[in-house]
Parts: structure tokens; sequence; C-alpha cells
């Protein structure tokens, strides 16, 4: 009896730390489900495609790597209560605030762009036409924002999280052979025909999947129009180390998926993935084309709004999801000029649109050091942040990153000037 | 009315800069410097990019 009272108990006790958590849940799943946006899960099918499960490791390692960077935003946005443009500009001056503006603006579209080619690639292959696509996403993206509350917006957005899940199943309706995928997992190895251009570039590209400039920008604003404390910093961690965890597991799953069903194959982007599964399994592949829809869909909402929320706390216009149109008429104009300003883009008949959503994938991670930098300075301003400042050891983490994604833009800029240096 | 605009935007961006015009982190010249080469670097190590992507679309 004692025995069950005390389960009881705990059950309890569960119950209320889990309605806590999925009170305070949002910003960090938010972000980290759409960073496997459209240009993510083109990435991540054609790295499956192309090198089967060999490269399932690397993507474990930018788990923690996207992590380290964006639990940082939790902890300056908390503390600052202000958004990362907005902290930016305070902190350095307008000369550097407007750089950083400047990258994100410039990022941002054309990371748009992508999300725009993949929703439109993705309701093609239901026989659905680009423009009735464009339209319908700009609608919906309007419904979601203009009800004047934050909290609604987060909650249909982590709707759409859940969704972002659907490759997960798909994984395990595949049958893929569980030995391979765990010793691509757990044992880092290249794939076979070594270190190439081909998969340099992959690489890069999938580092700028998992870590991108506008994902800073995003959830610190997103802390900060959610109203987190100090005191709910741990929840907010705890929510994007989940998300992070998440976004690994998806990305493993789009791998798997078209490393078992079509390895080897030269195929360019997820679309076309999903229509070759469609010969093989129709459910998987109608599951990878809803979900690259979905991805899209979350990327769009979600950097358009980390570029509305920077420009709203920037020139001081009311920037705030919980605000209704006419109170931050410019923050949501802006919000709708992005949308559409991409959205347009994807309408022009002949655009080279999957080269442009791997290349986009390459420049974001090229310019995330910018970002970085001024970030770990913010969070080792002790007058600032006080006991919330970096630790040793989070900014050896952190600073490993940014030298590391230097070096590797280094080595992958000389790797395109002189490409027979990595063969391939 | 464009003309008013662009009076408008002109006078939003001075105003900013106003604002701002004293950063509360002070940097030393060395690090400013540090920051501007990081900068330019990165800028073109884009630039390359962009080559190469033009080099691609015209193959």
């Amino acid at each position: 009896m004692n025995f069950l009272a005390k389960l009881f108990y705990k059950y309890k006790k569960f119950l209320k730390v889990a309605r806590l958590y999925l009170l305070i849940a949002g910003p960090g799943i938010i972000v980290m489900m759409a960073d496997n946006d459209a240009g993510g899960i083109t990435t991540y099918t054609v790295t499956g495609a192309q090198y089967k499960f060999y490269l399932i490791w690397f993507l474990i390692l930018l788990g923690p790597v996207a992590y380290f960077v964006q639990e940082m935003t939790v902890r300056l946005g908390s503390v600052t209560k202000r958004g990362h443009a907005e902290a930016i500009f305070h902190s350095f001056g307008a000369f550097w605030g407007w750089l950083s503006l400047l990258d994100l603006v410039l990022v941002d579209w054309l990371t748009m762009i992508t999300e725009f080619v993949g929703m439109t690639a993705a309701l093609s292959i239901f026989g659905v036409p680009r423009l009735v696509t464009v339209i319908l996403s700009w609608i919906v993206m309007g419904a979601m924002v203009i009800q004047g509350r934050y909290w609604t917006w987060e909650k249909i957005a982590l709707v759409f999280c859940a969704l972002n899940l659907i490759y997960i199943p798909a994984a395990f309706m595949i049958n893929p052979p569980v030995h391979e995928v765990l010793r691509g997992s757990f044992i880092p190895q290249l794939p076979p025909g070594g270190f190439t251009n081909a998969l340099f570039f992959l690489l890069m590209a999938n580092i700028g999947t998992t870590i991108a400039p506008w994902m800073v920008f995003f959830q610190q604003s997103a802390v900060v129009d959610k109203g987190m404390q100090e005191k709910d910093m741990l929840w907010g961690q705890i929510d994007t180390a989940v998300g992070s965890f998440l976004t690994v597991v998806v990305a493993a799953g789009c791998v798997i998926l078209t490393g078992t069903l079509i390895p080897g194959q030269n195929i360019t982007d997820a679309a076309t993935a999903a229509i070759r599964f469609m010969g093989i399994n129709k459910y998987v592949g109608a599951f990878l084309a809803i979900g690259l829809f979905d991805a899209g869909f979350l990327g769009a909402i979600c950097i358009s709004l980390a570029s509305s929320w920077a420009f709203g706390e920037v020139f001081g216009w009311a920037h705030s999801l919980n605000k209704k149109v006419k109170e931050a008429p410019w923050f949501y104009a802006y919000y709708f000029f992005d949308l559409m300003l991409a959205g347009t883009v994807v309408l022009i008949p002949r655009a080279p649109l999957v080269l442009i959503t791997l290349f986009v994938q390459v420049v974001a991670v090229t310019l995330l050091p910018a970002a970085l930098v001024f970030l770990i300075l913010l969070l080792n301003d002790s007058e600032t942040m006080g006991e919330y400042k970096n630790t040793r050891f989070q900014n050896f983490a952190n600073i490993s990153i940014v030298v590391m994604i230097i070096v590797v833009s280094t080595v992958y800029s000389i790797s395109a000037l002189f490409p027979n240096i990595l063969g391939g | 009315m464009i003309f008013n605009f662009f009076r408008n935007t002109s006078a939003a961006f001075k105003a900013i800069n106003r604002k701002y015009s004293t950063p509360r982190i002070k940097m030393t010249p060395l690090a400013r410097l540090s920051l501007g080469v990081l900068r330019f670097y990165l800028l073109f190590l884009v630039g390359i990019l962009v080559y190469k992507f033009v080099m691609t679309l015209h193959k």
C-alpha cells in the first residue's frame, strides 16, 4: 500500500513537472525543428542517397553544437529581455549592429526562398500548382499571426513541429539495415571514395542547416516575446536540449530513408527522392513529401519572424506577436513582405532552385562566425550577465565551434577555387 | 510621397545611429580591428562561393 502511495505521488509529481515543461516549452523546440527546414531535409536526403549511413555520426555530432550555440540565446534573452539585434546595437554600437542586421536580412531572404522551393516542390508531387501552394501558404502563415497572441502562434507552430517527426515512423516502415545504421551512427568513418569536394560540400551544407544565423536571432527574440524570466532559464535549456535531440533524430530519419531506399542514386533534392519513393512505397513517398512541405512552412514562418523581430527591435516598432496588426503594423508588414518576396522568386520560371537551396546552406554557415562572435562576447559581459555569464567550458565549446567553422569554410573555399586539391 | 518616404527613412536611420552612437561594451582598437578583419574575411569567402555558384550555373 505504502509502495502504491509513493508511486502515485511520483506519478503526480511527474505530471506536474511535465505540465510546467509544456507551458514553458516552445522557442527551443520550434527553433530546432525549424532548423530541419526544406533546405535541411534536402541536404539530409541527398546525404543519405549519396553516402548511405556513413555520415550519420556527423549529424549526431552537430546536435550538441546546435545546443551549445542556442542555449546561449536562452540565457541572454532571459537576462537582458532584449532580442539579439537590439542587444548587438546596444552593446557594440550602430556600426556592428547594421552589419549584423544586413547579414541577417540577406541570409534570411535567401533561406526563405529555399523554404518556398521545398513547399512548392513537395505539393507539386500531389499535383498542386506552385502558385496555389504559394498563395495558400501565405494565407495560413498570415492567419497564424494575426490573432495577436504569442501563445496561440507557438502552440500552432508546435503542431507543425510534431508533423516534422513524420520521418521517424517512415524510417521504421522501410525496415532499414539496423546493423549498418548503428555502425554509421556511432563509428566515425568516411564513405568509400574518401574526402572529395562533393563530400566536403555536403558536410558544409549539413553544418549550415544545423546552425544558422537566423536561429540565434529567432530564439532570443522568441524568449523575450514569450516573457521568459531568469527563473525559467533551466526549462528553456531543457527545451533547447530536447529540440536539439529531436533535430538530430529527424535528420537521421531522412538519411536512413534515402540510404535504405535509393542508395547510390544521384538525386539533387528531397522532392525527387519523394517521387522515387512513390514507386517503391507510396506511403513513405507521401510522408517525405508532407514532411518536406511542413519543413519549408515551419522554416518560413520562423525565419520571417526572426527578421521582423530584429527590424522591430532596431527601428523601435512595436514588435510582438502579442500585439494585434493595427498595434504593430510595421512588424507584421515586414513579416508579410518577407514572405511575399521569397514566395514570388519561386514562381520565376527556370530559376535554378535546387542549386540555390544547397548554396544558401553553405553561405549561411560561412557567415555564421560573425554572428557567433558577438553572441560569445555578449555572454562574457559580466556587467550584463552576472552569474549567468559563460563558464570556461561553455567558452571553450563555443569558441571551438567558431574556429572549426572558420577553418572548414576556409578549406572549402580553397577547394572551390582549386577543385583538384581534394579530388572528386 | 516618394520623397517623403526617403526623408522619413533617412531620419529613422539617423535617429538609430544617434541612439546607439556610444557602444556599452568598450572594445580596444585591436579588438575592433580583429572583428573587422574577420568580417572582411568572411565576406571574401562568401565572394568565392558566389563565384563558384555562377561558374556552376554556366557549366
